[in-house]
C-alpha cells in the first residue's frame, strides 16, 4: 500500500497531475487556487516541465491549447471569474477535439463576488463553458483523496474522448488538508494521438488543429458526431456514490463539499430514526441519471443541497422526470450550510 | 535558366485571397524561408482569425488555427512542448495589435523563441473593412466613415516601435512588399526571423506593411502606390531592434 | 478514542494554522481520520486566522467545525466569536497573557496559560502557540503524547527544521504547565 500523506486539496491536484505525466502548467494568480500554481512553480523546473505564469487567464488557456495540440498532457487552474475568461479557449479546445484539464476551485459570484467557497459555476461547467454546442467532462471531488484520484481520471477520460475535462472543486476542498494516498504514475499515450501537430518530419501530410468549418454542412456533421460521443459518455462515464439508500424514503442529492456536510446531517437524521440516504454525483456531467431514476420509484422526495441558488435542481428533476418533489437546501458563496440546516430540511 | 517554382512548403490549394492582395506574396516568402532553412518537417504554424484564418490550408507544415489574438499564447504552448521545433504565427493587425495586443507584448517581453509574421494593412479585411488599430488618421473605413479622427479614435499603433522598447526581443523589423526591391528585403527579413529561431535567439517579429485593395477601394496597383504615399510615411521601414547588430556594435 | 472537533483561533502571524497542522500530522501518524481546514483570504494577512481540525475514528464528514469540543484562542475577538459554539463539557484553552477576560460559560472547562509571557520569559519568542498547544494536548489527550515529536517533525517545513528543538521545548513547557 502506498503511503498516506497530508496534503491540501490544491496541492493534491498538482501532485496528482505530475504523477499523471502532466509536464505543462499555465496559470494566472487567483484565490483560492493559487497553491496549485505555487506547487507547479516549485516542482516543474525540477522535472524538466513547464510552469508559466501567463499574462492572463485567456493567454493561459490558449497556451494549454498549444500544448494540447501537440498531444501532451497539459492543464490550467483557476477560480470562477478566471474560468469565465477561459471559456472562449475551452470552446476552442472542444471545437478542435483537444484533451486538456481545467481545474476550477470555485468561489462566490457573480462578478468579482467573493473569495469564499462556492458551487455557483455548476451551470457553466455542466451545460458547456463557452460558446457553441459542446460539453466538458466534469468531475466534482468531495475529498482531498478524490481531488487526486479524479485529476488522474480526468486526464485519462479527456484523452479517451478527445475533449476537455474540468475538475469542479471549491475553496474549501482546495484549502483543506486530509490524508491522501497519491495515485500511481500514469501517462498519456494510451489512446491514438496521430492527430497531434508534432512536425510532419516530411513523412506525412500535415496535421491541422482547427475549429473553423465555413461549410455549414461540414460543421453540422462534426457537431452530430461529437454529440454521438457524448451519448456514449452518458452511458459509460457517470460516477456517483450512494449512501444509506437501500431503505431510504428521502434522498439527499449533493456533490463536493456540501455532500460532506449533508453526510453529517444524514447520519444525525438516521440516529433520530429518519430513513434518509444520499446520492452524491461524482461526475456532474455526465449527470448520474440512472441512480436517481431508480430512487424516484422508492423515495418520497429529494433534497438538493448546494452552495449556489439550486442550479442542480433542474438536472435532478430531469433525471426523475419530475416524479417526486425536489426541495432545496441552498446557501451561496462562503455561507456553507450547517448539518443542522440540512437536517431541518430533511425533517420538514 | 532557373524555373520559377512554387515553394515546397506551400500546398496546391488555391489561395482564397482577393486579387492583388499581398498575403499571397508574404505566404510565398514564408514558405521560401522554410524551404531554404530545410525546416518544413519540424515547423508548426499558427494561423490567426482574420483574412489569413485559413492559412492552415496553404502551408505543408503542421498547422494550428488559434482564437482571435491568441496566436502568440498558442505558439508559446507549442514551443514549450516542442522546444526543438520551429513555431511561427501569422497574424493581421486586428488580431495582433488590437484584441491580441496583450499576448503579443507578453510573448515579446518573455523573449519567447518564436517567429511572428505581422501583416499590417490598416484595416479589418475579413469582416469587411472596419477601422483597425493601425488605420491611418483620416482613413475612411466602415466604422470610421468620416475618416479616423484622432480626437475620438486615437492614433494608430506603431507595433514595431512599441515592441522595440522591450528588452527581450531579438529582432523587430518593418518591411513592405509593394515592389520587387521591397519584396527581396522582406524575404531577407523573414528568413532572418526564422533563422534566429533556429539559432535559439528568441522573439523575432517582421511587420509587413501590406495592402487591401478590396477594402481600401482601390485597384491593386493603386493600393501598392498608396503604401508608398500614405502608409510608409507613418510606418517607416527599417530595423527597430536587432540584438545581432547590437552585439556586433558592442564588440 | 473520542472524536475531537477542534477550533484554533487568533491573529494571523501567531502560528494558528501551524498549531492545527501539528495536530493533523499527529492524526496522520496515528492513522486516524482527520481534516484540517484553514480560514483563508485577506484575513490571513494580519487579520484574524482560524483553523478547524477534526480527528475521528470514522470517516470525516464535514471538515467545518460548527460545534467544537476543543477551542484554543490566542486573542479576545476569537474568544468572543467562538466561546458560545463550544459544546457543553468542552474545553477552552486561553492565552491569558493576551486575553484579559475569563471564559463566561460555566458548562465548559477553561484552561488559562500565559503562553505569550512564558514564551518571552524563556527565550521562546513567537512560540506561544506551541506552549498553549502543549497544554491542550495534555488536557484533551486528542493526540498521543509519544507521537508529538514525530508530528512536529513532519509539520515543520524542511527549510525551518532548525526550529524543531525550540518548538518541541515550547510544547513540553505547555504540557508541564
Amino acid at each position: 500500500m502506498s503511503e498516506k500523506v497530508l496534503m491540501k486539496g490544491n496541492e493534491a491536484i498538482a501532485e496528482a497531475a505530475i504523477l499523471a505525466g502532466c509536464r505543462h502548467y499555465f496559470g494566472y494568480p487567483i484565490t483560492p487556487q493559487t497553491e496549485i500554481a505555487a506547487y507547479m512553480a516549485k516542482k516543474m523546473p525540477k522535472i524538466n516541465g513547464t510552469f508559466l505564469q501567463a499574462e492572463s487567464e485567456i493567454a493561459a488557456i490558449n497556451m494549454v491549447y498549444g500544448v494540447a495540440s501537440t498531444g501532451k498532457r497539459v492543464m490550467t487552474s483557476s477560480s470562477s471569474p478566471g474560468i469565465a475568461l477561459k471559456c472562449e479557449g475551452i470552446s476552442y479546445l472542444a471545437g478542435a477535439d483537444l484533451p486538456a484539464l481545467i481545474v476550477n476551485v470555485q468561489r462566490g459570484g457573480p462578478g468579482l463576488g467573493g473569495i469564499q467557497p462556492s458551487q455557483s459555476d455548476y451551470h457553466l461547467a455542466t451545460k458547456g463553458p463557452g460558446h457553441g454546442d459542446f460539453h466538458v467532462l466534469c468531475f466534482a471531488p468531495a475529498s482531498v483523496q478524490e481531488m487526486a484520484d479524479l485529476t488522474a481520471h480526468a486526464f485519462e477520460c479527456a484523452e479517451k474522448y478527445r475533449m476537455p475535462s474540468m475538475l469542479l472543486a471549491d475553496g474549501t476542498l482546495g484549502q483543506m488538508m486530509e490524508p491522501v494516498v497519491l495515485p500511481k504514475p500514469s501517462d498519456a499515450g494510451k489512446y491514438d494521438n496521430s492527430w497531434a501537430v508534432t512536425g510532419t518530419n516530411n513523412e506525412r501530410k500535415h496535421n491541422i488543429i482547427n475549429s473553423l468549418y465555413l461549410s455549414p454542412a461540414e460543421l453540422e456533421k462534426l457537431n452530430f458526431e461529437r454529440y454521438e460521443r457524448y451519448e456514449q459518455i452518458k452511458k459509460d462515464e457517470p460516477m456517483w456514490e450512494e449512501y444509506l439508500m437501500d431503505d431510504a424514503e428521502i434522498c439527499v442529492v449533493s456533490y463536493g463539499i456540501t455532500a460532506r456536510i449533508s453526510r453529517n446531517a444524514v447520519d444525525e437524521a438516521r440516529k433520530q430514526g429518519i430513513k434518509v440516504g444520499m446520492i452524491r454525483p461524482i461526475t456532474v456531467w455526465p449527470f448520474p441519471v440512472e441512480p436517481l431514476k431508480k430512487a424516484a420509484d422508492k423515495v418520497e422526495r429529494f433534497i438538493c443541497v448546494e452552495l449556489n441558488m439550486g442550479q442542480m435542481k433542474d438536472d435532478i428533476e430531469l433525471a426523475i422526470h419530475c416524479k417526486k418533489p425536489v426541495d432545496l437546501c441552498i446557501r451561496t458563496g462562503g455561507m456553507l450550510p450547517s448539518p443542522d440546516e440540512v437536517l431541518a430540511v430533511i425533517k420538514k | 535558366m532557373a524555373k520559377f517554382n512554387k515553394p515546397k512548403s506551400l500546398t496546391d490549394a488555391v489561395f482564397h485571397y482577393c486579387p492583388g492582395c499581398t498575403h499571397g506574396i508574404v505566404h510565398r516568402l514564408v514558405a521560401e524561408a522554410i524551404d531554404e532553412l530545410g525546416i518544413e518537417g519540424k515547423t508548426i504554424g499558427v494561423a490567426p482569425v482574420g483574412c489569413s484564418v485559413m492559412a492552415y490550408n496553404y502551408f505543408t507544415c503542421d498547422m494550428i488555427q488559434a482564437a482571435h489574438g491568441r496566436a502568440p499564447a498558442v505558439a508559446t504552448g507549442v514551443k514549450r512542448s516542442l522546444p526543438d521545433h520551429i513555431v511561427f504565427t501569422y497574424q493581421g493587425d486586428g488580431d495582433l495589435a488590437s484584441i491580441g495586443l496583450c499576448e503579443t507584448v507578453s510573448a515579446a517581453a518573455r523573449g519567447e523563441n518564436i517567429t511572428v509574421i505581422f501583416i499590417n494593412n490598416a484595416i479589418y479585411g475579413m469582416t469587411g473593412g472596419q477601422m483597425a488599430p493601425t488605420s491611418l488618421i483620416g482613413q475612411v473605413t466602415q466604422t470610421s466613415p468620416y475618416g479616423r479622427d484622432a480626437a475620438t479614435q486615437g492614433m494608430p499603433i506603431k507595433i514595431s516601435e512599441l515592441l522595440a522598447t522591450l528588452e527581450a526581443p531579438s529582432y523587430i523589423t518593418r518591411v513592405t512588399v509593394n515592389n520587387v526591391k521591397n519584396v527581396r528585403n522582406a524575404k531577407a527579413a523573414i528568413k532572418k526571423a526564422f533563422q534566429n529561431q533556429v539559432e535559439g535567439k528568441g522573439f523575432s517579429l517582421v511587420e509587413v506593411v501590406s495592402n487591401c485593395p478590396t477594402n481600401w477601394g482601390m485597384t491593386p496597383e493603386k493600393s501598392l502606390q498608396w503604401i508608398d504615399t500614405h502608409m510608409l510615411p507613418y510606418y517607416p521601414l527599417g530595423v527597430y531592434k536587432d540584438k545581432d547588430a547590437e552585439d556586433k556594435n558592442n564588440g | 478514542m473520542a472524536d475531537f472537533n477542534i477550533i484554533i483561533a487568533g491573529f494571523g502571524g501567531q502560528g494558528i494554522l501551524f498549531s492545527g497542522k501539528v495536530l493533523a500530522c499527529a492524526g496522520l501518524l496515528e492513522d486516524r481520520n482527520l481534516s484540517w481546514l484553514p480560514s483563508y483570504g485577506p484575513e490571513m494577512r494580519g487579520g484574524t486566522a482560524n483553523c478547524s481540525v477534526v480527528l475521528s475514528d470514522k470517516p470525516v464528514g464535514s471538515p467545518i467545525v460548527e460545534r467544537p469540543n476543543v477551542l484554543m484562542v490566542m486573542n479576545e475577538p476569537s474568544l468572543d466569536k467562538f466561546e458560545d459554539l463550544v459544546v457543553p463539557g468542552g474545553k477552552i484553552f486561553v492565552d491569558s497573557s493576551l486575553i484579559p477576560r475569563k471564559v463566561k460559560r460555566d458548562d465548559v472547562e477553561a484552561f488559562y496559560v500565559p503562553a505569550t509571557k512564558l514564551a518571552a520569559d524563556n527565550g521562546l519568542k513567537g512560540l506561544a502557540n506551541m506552549i498553549l498547544l502543549g497544554n491542550l494536548i495534555r488536557h484533551t489527550g486528542c493526540i498521543k503524547e509519544d507521537g508529538i515529536a514525530d508530528a512536529l517533525h513532519q509539520a515543520i517545513p524542511a527549510r525551518k527544521i532548525d526550529l524543531f528543538n525550540s518548538n518541541m521545548n515550547a510544547i513540553s513547557m505547555g504540557f508541564e504547565y
